[in-house]
C-alpha cells in the first residue's frame, strides 16, 4: 500500500500516459486525437518534474539558511519539451483545419470511406 | 579563430537563413538563399569530415560552457559522414526543387517551402552533431515538425491526412524517446552522451536503464520506420511534393537510423543492448521481415512513388540488419548503406518528380513509352534502380557486398541468402517500371501528348547523384575508410568484450 501512496505522482504519470495513448488510438475525431496526444505528452512533463524533487529540498532559489535545493535542471528541460508540445499541437490543429476544408469532415471513418488510403 | 567554430555552422547557418526566406518574400530569392546556405553547409561538412578522418573527434562547447555541463557539439567520423550526405542531398534537392515545386506547390507557399526545408536541415544537422541526449530530442522535433509541414504542402489533398498520421506517429515516437532520456537522467544525473556511457557502465543491468532503453528503441523505431512501425511512411512519401519525398527518403529516416546507432553503441554500449538485453535477435527478425514484406508490397503497387516508399522501408531493413549482426563489418555495412541509399533513393525520387512534371501522373501507366520521350530521366532512373538492386559497379553493390560479407563472417548462411533473395524482389519492382518505360507503348494517360525531356535544373542534380552512384561503386576508398573508421570507433567497447570471451 505504501508503495502506491509514496509514489503517487508516478502512478498519476502512468495513468495519464495510458489514458492519452488510448485516446490517440481509439478516438475517431482528429481534434480528440490531438487532445489525447496532449494528455500523453503532459504525463511525461509530470514525470520530469517528479525527477527534480529532492527529499527535504526547497525551491531552487538561493537564500540564507537553506542548504538543500530541489534539482532545477529537469524543470528547465521540460520547459523546452512543453514548447515542443505546444508547437506540435499548433501544427496538428492547423492540419485539422485544412483537412476540414478539403474533406468537409474531421471524423476519421467518414473520410476514409471517400478514398483508398494506402 | 574562425576555423574553431566550423562544427556548429551546419546547424546555425540554415537556422538563421530560414526566417530570412520568409522575409525575402520572393520565391526565387528564397530559393537562391536556401541553396547557397545549404551548399555552404555541405562544404563545411566535407571539411569537418576530412578533419575527423585526420584528427579524430571534434568537440565544440556551445556558448563556451564546457561539457558535461554545457551542450556539447561532438562530431566523429560517423556523424560527419552522414552530415556530408545530408547537406549534399539537401543542396541538390534545393537546386532541383525550383522547377519541381513550381508545379506541385501553391505559389504563395514557395517561400514557406524553403523555410521548412531549411528548418528540417537544421534539425537533421543538429541531431548528427550534438553530443547531448536531450538536445538530440529537441533537434529531432525541430526536423520532424518541419517535415510534417513539408509533407502537407503536396497538391493532392490526401497529403493532409498523410501528414496528420505522420504527426501523430512521429509525436508518439518522440515522446517515447523523451521518456527514455528522462529515465537515463533519473538514474545517471547526466545528459552528455560520453558521460552517460561512463555512468551506465557502472549501473549495468539496472531496471530503470532497461526500461529507458525499451522506450528509446521503440521511439526511434517509429522515427526510422522500422517494420511494423512504418505505416506512416508510404502515404507520407507518396503524397508529399516530389522534392520533399526525394529529401526525406534519402535523409530523414537515415538520420533516425544514426540515432539508433548512437544510442546502442555510444550511450548504452553494444554489450548491454545485445548481450544483456538480446536486442540483436529482435532487430534481426524485424529487419528481415521488413526486407521481404515491404519489397513484396513494392512489387504490387501501381503508384511509382509508393513503390519507392515501400522500397525505402525495405532498405531500412538492410541497415538495421547490418546493425543487428553485432560486428564491426556489419555496422560498417549499415553505415555505408545509409550513405549509398541516400544517393540512390534521391536520384530515383528526382526522376519520378521529373516524370510527374511532364506527364502529370506517377502511375506506372504514365511511365509507358517514356524511355523514348524522356531518355535522360529514364536513364537516370535505370542506373539508380540498378544501384537499389545491387548490381556491380554501383554504390548499392558495395554496401550489399559488405552486408553479405558480415553475415558470412559469422557463418550466417541463411541471412546472406536472404539478403540476396531480397535483391531479387528489388529486380521485380524496379524491373516492372523499366519494362513499362522501355518496352511498352504509351498508355491512354500520355498517348498523343508531346512529352519533353525534364528541364536542365532538374536533370543536373539528378545526374550528379547518378554519377555519384557509379563513382562510389567503383572508387570506394573515401566511403569505405570513413565507414570503417566510424564503425571501429563505435564498436571499440565491443571488441574488448569479444577479446574477453
Amino acid at each position: 500500500m505504501s508503495f502506491i501512496v509514496d509514489h503517487y505522482n508516478y502512478w498519476i504519470v502512468v495513468l495519464l500516459m495510458m489514458m492519452g495513448f488510448y485516446v490517440v488510438i481509439a478516438a475517431n475525431n482528429l481534434v480528440k486525437k490531438i487532445v489525447g496526444l496532449n494528455i500523453f505528452q503532459t504525463s511525461v512533463f509530470m514525470m520530469y518534474i517528479s525527477i527534480g524533487k529532492v527529499n527535504g529540498g526547497s525551491a531552487p532559489i538561493a537564500a540564507e539558511g537553506i542548504t538543500t535545493y530541489s534539482n532545477p535542471l529537469p524543470h528547465v528541460l521540460i520547459l523546452t519539451a512543453i514548447v515542443v508540445g505546444v508547437a506540435t499541437t499548433a501544427v496538428g490543429l492547423a492540419l485539422v483545419v485544412r483537412i476540414k476544408r478539403a474533406y468537409g469532415t474531421v471524423e476519421e471513418n467518414e473520410f476514409e470511406d471517400k478514398e483508398d488510403l494506402i | 579563430m574562425f576555423a574553431q567554430h566550423l562544427p556548429v555552422l551546419p546547424i546555425i547557418l540554415p537556422l538563421m537563413a530560414a526566417p530570412l526566406c520568409i522575409l525575402l518574400g520572393r520565391s526565387h530569392l528564397a530559393w537562391l538563399l536556401a541553396t547557397l546556405v545549404s551548399a555552404l553547409s555541405f562544404v563545411i561538412s566535407v571539411d569537418v569530415l576530412l578533419t575527423t578522418l585526420e584528427q579524430g573527434v571534434l568537440s565544440y562547447a556551445i556558448g563556451g560552457w564546457q561539457p558535461p555541463w554545457g551542450i556539447e557539439i561532438r562530431i566523429d567520423t560517423a556523424s560527419a559522414m552522414i552530415l556530408s550526405a545530408v547537406t549534399g542531398i539537401s543542396t541538390l534537392v534545393l537546386v532541383y526543387a525550383k522547377e519541381s515545386i513550381a508545379k506541385e506547390v501553391d505559389p504563395s507557399q514557395h517561400t514557406l517551402f524553403y523555410t521548412a526545408h531549411l528548418l528540417c536541415l537544421t534539425g537533421l544537422s543538429g541531431i548528427l552533431s550534438t553530443g547531448d541526449a536531450f538536445n538530440l530530442f529537441v533537434f529531432l522535433e525541430i526536423s520532424s515538425l518541419a517535415t510534417y509541414t513539408l509533407v502537407s504542402l503536396g497538391s493532392d489533398k490526401r497529403c493532409l491526412t498523410a501528414a496528420f498520421r505522420y504527426l501523430v506517429m512521429g509525436t508518439i515516437g518522440a515522446t517515447f524517446i523523451l521518456i527514455g532520456v528522462g529515465m537515463l537522467y533519473m538514474k545517471t544525473g547526466t545528459l552528455n552522451m560520453i558521460d552517460l556511457a561512463d555512468r551506465i557502465a557502472e549501473f549495468n543491468g539496472n531496471r530503470t536503464l532497461k526500461t529507458g532503453l525499451a522506450f528509446i528503441l521503440v521511439g526511434v523505431s517509429i522515427k526510422l520506420a522500422l517494420f511494423p512501425l512504418h505505416m506512416w511512411l508510404p502515404p507520407a512519401y507518396t503524397h508529399a511534393p516530389s522534392a520533399v519525398s526525394a529529401f526525406l527518403a534519402s535523409t530523414a529516416t537515415k538520420v533516425a537510423v544514426y540515432v539508433m546507432v548512437r544510442f546502442i553503441f555510444t550511450i548504452y554500449g553494444a554489450e548491454f543492448v545485445f548481450h544483456t538485453m538480446s536486442m540483436d535477435i529482435l532487430l534481426l527478425a524485424l529487419a528481415i521481415v521488413a526486407i521481404f514484406k515491404c519489397s513484396f508490397m513494392a512489387t504490387v503497387q501501381s503508384n511509382v512513388k509508393t513503390v519507392l516508399a515501400y522500397s525505402s522501408v525495405a532498405q531500412i531493413g538492410y541497415m538495421i540488419l547490418g546493425i543487428s549482426l553485432v560486428s564491426s563489418v556489419g555496422l560498417m555495412a549499415g553505415l555505408l548503406h545509409i550513405f549509398n541509399h541516400a544517393l540512390m533513393k534521391g536520384a530515383l525520387f528526382m526522376a519520378v518528380g521529373a516524370v510527374l512534371l511532364r506527364t502529370g501522373s506517377v502511375d506506372i501507366k504514365a511511365f509507358q513509352g517514356l524511355g523514348k520521350q524522356m531518355p535522360l530521366t529514364m536513364a537516370a532512373f535505370t542506373i539508380a534502380g540498378l544501384s537499389i538492386i545491387g548490381v556491380p559497379l554501383t554504390a548499392g553493390f558495395v554496401s550489399k557486398w559488405y552486408l553479405v560479407t558480415a553475415a558470412l563472417e559469422q557463418q550466417q548462411w541463411v541471412i546472406a541468402m536472404l539478403v540476396l533473395l531480397g535483391s531479387l524482389l528489388a529486380i521485380i519492382y524496379i524491373g516492372r517500371i523499366l519494362e513499362a518505360a522501355y518496352f511498352k507503348e504509351p498508355s491512354e494517360l500520355t498517348a498523343g501528348k508531346d512529352i519533353k525531356e525534364a528541364p536542365m535544373l532538374m536533370l543536373v542534380p539528378m545526374w550528379v547523384l547518378v554519377i555519384a552512384n557509379i563513382y562510389f561503386g567503383i572508387d570506394t576508398s573515401l566511403t569505405l575508410s570513413a565507414a570503417d573508421t566510424a564503425a571501429q570507433l563505435l564498436t571499440q567497447s565491443m571488441t574488448e568484450i569479444e577479446a574477453a570471451q
